[in-house]
């Protein structure tokens, strides 16, 4: 034994607005009552996850001009579930995207490090932007950010979250009934950030939380992207792949660190995974075409296609073949507040390629669209997953992973009942909590405000 | 245009039950407050000092609790930080406390301040939205606004003269406050039209035709306002009261702008009248501009705003009150009026200036360890015995609480 197994991080996506959720299902709950993030919340920390996890939309999404309607619809606001989960759980991380597009620094540091006091030091944000004036619609500062500037948006947000995170150093106050300070410092919390986005200035009004700064989470696999994760984040919220493009992925990633005099384990990478699980490896196979039958119907297939041919599909049959027309190239007017839309960049070859694949295999568009657009990560008994799940982390293409179940609120348990035993068994995962914060599940430093390491600079 | 208090639904009968609000703020109103033995100032960044606060005002059967914020330091000044640091100063986002507290309690409403002039109406929506659910039907919210340069500065997207205090009633500030407020109402009506952008049915998993909603049963907003426009619908679907309570502080100024904003937006307002005369005129003030608004005949509680030190003898309370403004340095001063005695002497006050129309009150507990439990063991047996106060909650809804119907939504299509 050359070298000790590494310890798996794993964590818990509340399942919700996108066609992996399986609502049909006669199992499948509220995906918007408390009750439901309840359950999956004790769920995850019966388990001893890292954290939950929760998305985060800020309009509906719409195709062909209407409210897309069949996936779920709706969902709670981020930070008030997260902070309600905080009552009813003790150690379990709790981890939200807020957009830093329609925000403002102040107001977002503020809700974060309330959180983060609120749980006890529990509190996590994966930071992303938004993309379109469609979103802003719905908010003061409309939409206009050009994309690049998003991203130069995005960097200056969390530079200058952390300048008020970091504007108490944690001893201010002092409370003292006899002598009458309550703080120690009049100028505490005081800021001044000046910049091409924010020219701000006054004075923090949450004292320094138990983690000093919540967790940093970046989503995103562009260049620009890995460098801001290994510049600022704490942890990168990226996507399930094999275990070779993992393993370059991984390697990549922390071999950037290094530049910005950081360790290795202060980056952790974390991709989503689904998981369907049976009591052979046979019985979950089968399951899972069951479960891609139910995400992928044949009007969400049609839908699906929309987003690359950038019209209306509706008149083609789901079950014959793909459409004989061209997609409609430029900007696309036909899918709105969908992310998926913007991986379709040349969507001419897409079309073509999908074209060649479906003559060649003989498929109909529902067949070609589960085809391609279904990612079950782990199939497999228990015992199956487990070892996979293992595999992949001790072969350094992951530090864990960020499960996402596709039955609300249920569809954890049955990992939690079968898979991580398991783990636990095999002594990579933990069978109880060792510390109490979500730094202290991940293996993070603690932030050092007089030594802030790795900042973005503004 | 004029319509006889009697008539209206939420005025109080002289029998009626009172309502009763507590505003948590702090270790309590008095400036000097977190130097008593009672106060736990070490723990007021913590969740369970919070949850400890609501559970006793839930033991007493309270109405609601409001829970006070700002986007800036607390200040004895008006507009400006006053770099002390001899009092409470720091305080944690109230959404989210209600947020935390909402699980570990079952009847008492949750209603947390929120500043219209700088945040955003549609976060505010889905949060006080996402506070009814994790409420199960709890929620409200108290909207307030802040003319503070130093808080405009925390944002950086607009900015507010300075000004002295003498010019507190001058034309231009005067002219700003109002528009603040105007601009409040406009935050309230969209906050309130997200709300309802969501018909109580449009959730149908119809698997049939593999719809998850009835998107005809949810709506576009379209609101275009002078410092804001929003498109919607909500991300959140409309919460489990339909329309959470919306509340406000509304002080007595020549423009009539406060009274304005409770008249045409809020479920409560509050107000803070010394005595039954100014109460009378204070009521009169505010239903005539929500006859004005077109409100008449739709509910609005009033509820006046009192500071309390409650002990078993006047002369207690009076020398609390004078141990606690010798350690604050001056007398403390309010814009409500502050009431020094004992729960029988309050409770006398509330029920003679519920005479004037008001059907409740929000009290301010000078020191919360202390005047809290005074109100929930003093105060509130005083008001049962004498039958103007609930003996058990009646129902399990905050707009239950208050008698004020589950609201049929804007948008659904009348048959």
């Amino acid at each position: 034994m050359s070298k000790p197994l590494k310890q798996i991080h794993l964590a818990a996506h509340f399942p919700g607005v996108n066609n992996t959720t399986v609502w049909s299902a006669p199992e499948a709950g509220s995906h918007i009552e408390f009750s439901s993030f309840a359950h999956f919340a004790r769920t995850a920390e019966r388990a001893k996850f890292d954290f939950l996890f929760l998305a985060e939309g800020l309009r509906l999404r719409e195709q062909g001009g209407r409210i897309y309607d069949l996936d779920v619809v709706g969902r709670p606001d981020t930070f008030t579930v997260l902070t309600a989960l905080a009552a009813v759980t003790e150690h379990l991380g709790l981890t939200g995207t807020i957009n830093s597009t329609f925000n403002e620094p102040y107001e977002v540091a503020r809700q974060f490090a309330s959180l983060d006091h609120l749980s006890g030091g529990r509190a996590a944000w994966n930071v992303v932007t938004s993309w379109d004036a469609f979103t802003g619609q719905n908010f003061r500062r409309g939409g206009f950010l050009p994309q690049e500037e998003r991203y130069t948006r995005a960097k200056e947000f969390l530079a200058t979250a952390h300048e008020l995170f970091d504007s108490w150093r944690g001893d201010e106050v002092i409370a003292d009934q006899e002598t009458g300070a309550f703080l120690r410092d009049a100028k505490a919390g005081a800021f001044v950030h000046q910049g091409d986005q924010f020219d701000i200035s006054g004075q923090f009004n949450v004292p320094r939380s138990p983690q000093g700064r919540p967790v940093i989470f970046q989503a995103g696999a562009s260049d620009e992207g890995r460098e801001f994760a290994a510049s600022s984040a704490d942890a990168i919220f990226s996507r399930y792949s094999k275990l070779e493009e993992g393993q370059a992925f991984y390697q990549d990633v922390k071999g950037r660190l290094a530049r910005y005099g950081r360790r290795h384990d202060q980056l952790l990478i974390l991709p989503a995974a689904t998981f369907v699980l049976g009591d052979t490896d046979a019985e979950a196979r089968e399951l899972a075409h069951e479960v891609r039958s139910q995400q992928v119907s044949g009007a969400t297939a049609l839908k699906y296609l929309e987003h690359v041919w950038n019209r209306d599909l509706s008149a083609y049959d789901p079950d014959g073949p793909l459409p004989d027309v061209d997609p409609v190239p430029g900007e696309n007017t036909i899918a709105l507040g969908r992310a998926s839309v913007r991986q379709f960049r040349d969507p001419l070859a897409v079309a073509k390629e999908w074209r060649e694949r479906a003559e060649a295999k003989n498929l109909s568009i529902r067949e070609l669209v589960i085809e391609t657009t279904t990612r079950q990560s782990f199939i497999g008994s228990p015992a199956t997953v487990a070892e996979t799940i293992n595999e992949f982390v001790q072969a350094d293409a992951s530090d864990g992973f960020i499960l996402v179940p596709h039955i609300t609120p249920g569809g954890l348990d049955v990992f939690a009942d079968t898979v991580v035993p398991l783990l636990q068994e095999r002594g990579v995962f933990r069978t109880e909590y060792e510390g109490t914060t979500l730094r202290d599940h991940l293996g993070l430093d603690h932030p050092d405000a007089e030594a802030p390491a790795g900042r973005a600079s503004s | 245009m004029s319509s006889s208090l009697a008539s209206r639904s939420s005025s109080p009968r002289s029998s009626a039950p009172l309502h009763l609000a507590v505003a948590l703020d702090g270790a309590g109103w008095h400036p000097a407050a977190w130097r008593e033995a009672v106060a736990r100032p070490r723990d007021l960044f913590t969740a369970g000092y919070w949850a400890d606060l609501v559970a006793e005002a839930e033991r007493g059967l309270l109405d609601f609790v409001t829970i006070e914020d700002s986007l800036g330091f607390q200040s004895s000044h008006l507009l400006e930080p006053d770099g002390r640091t001899d009092q409470v100063r720091g305080r944690l986002d109230a959404v989210l406390i209600a947020a935390r507290v909402a699980p570990l309690t079952r009847n008492i409403g949750l209603v947390p301040t929120v500043v219209a002039t700088h945040t955003e109406p549609f976060h505010i929506s889905k949060a006080i939205a996402t506070l009814d659910y994790v409420s199960a039907g709890r929620a409200g919210l108290r909207v307030q606004v802040t003319r503070r340069p130093n808080e405009a500065a925390h944002f950086g997207r607009r900015t507010f003269p300075r000004f002295d205090l003498g010019e507190l009633h001058s034309p231009p500030v005067r002219e700003l406050t109002a528009d603040l407020l105007d601009e409040a109402a406009d935050y309230v009506e969209v906050v309130r039209r997200l709300w309802d952008s969501w018909e109580d049915d449009a959730e149908i998993r119809d698997v049939a035709t593999g719809r998850f909603i009835d998107r005809d049963k949810l709506h576009y907003i379209d609101f275009e306002g002078k410092h804001f426009s929003v498109k919607g619908p909500s991300i959140t679907p409309r919460p489990p009261q339909g329309q959470p309570l919306v509340s406000a502080l509304a002080h007595e100024e020549a423009t009539g702008a406060p009274f304005r904003l409770v008249a045409r937006s809020t479920d409560v307002g509050y107000v803070t009248p010394q005595d039954i005369g100014q109460a009378r005129a204070v009521v009169a003030a505010v239903r005539a501009e929500q006859d004005a608004a077109g409100r008449a005949e739709e509910p609005l509680h009033l509820f006046g705003d009192l500071v309390v030190f409650l002990d078993d003898t006047p002369a207690a309370a009076e020398g609390r009150r004078d141990r606690l403004d010798a350690l604050a340095g001056n007398a403390y001063t309010s814009d409500a009026r502050i009431f020094t005695g004992t729960p029988a002497q309050l409770a006398d006050l509330l029920l003679e200036l519920r005479e004037a129309g008001l059907s409740g009150f929000r009290l301010r507990p000078a020191v919360l360890g202390h005047d809290l439990p005074a109100i929930t063991r003093g105060l509130v047996p005083e008001l049962q015995r004498r039958g103007s106060f609930r003996n058990s909650y009646e129902t399990d809804t905050l707009r239950g609480l208050l008698g004020l119907a589950r609201p049929t939504n804007r948008y659904a299509a009348t048959a």
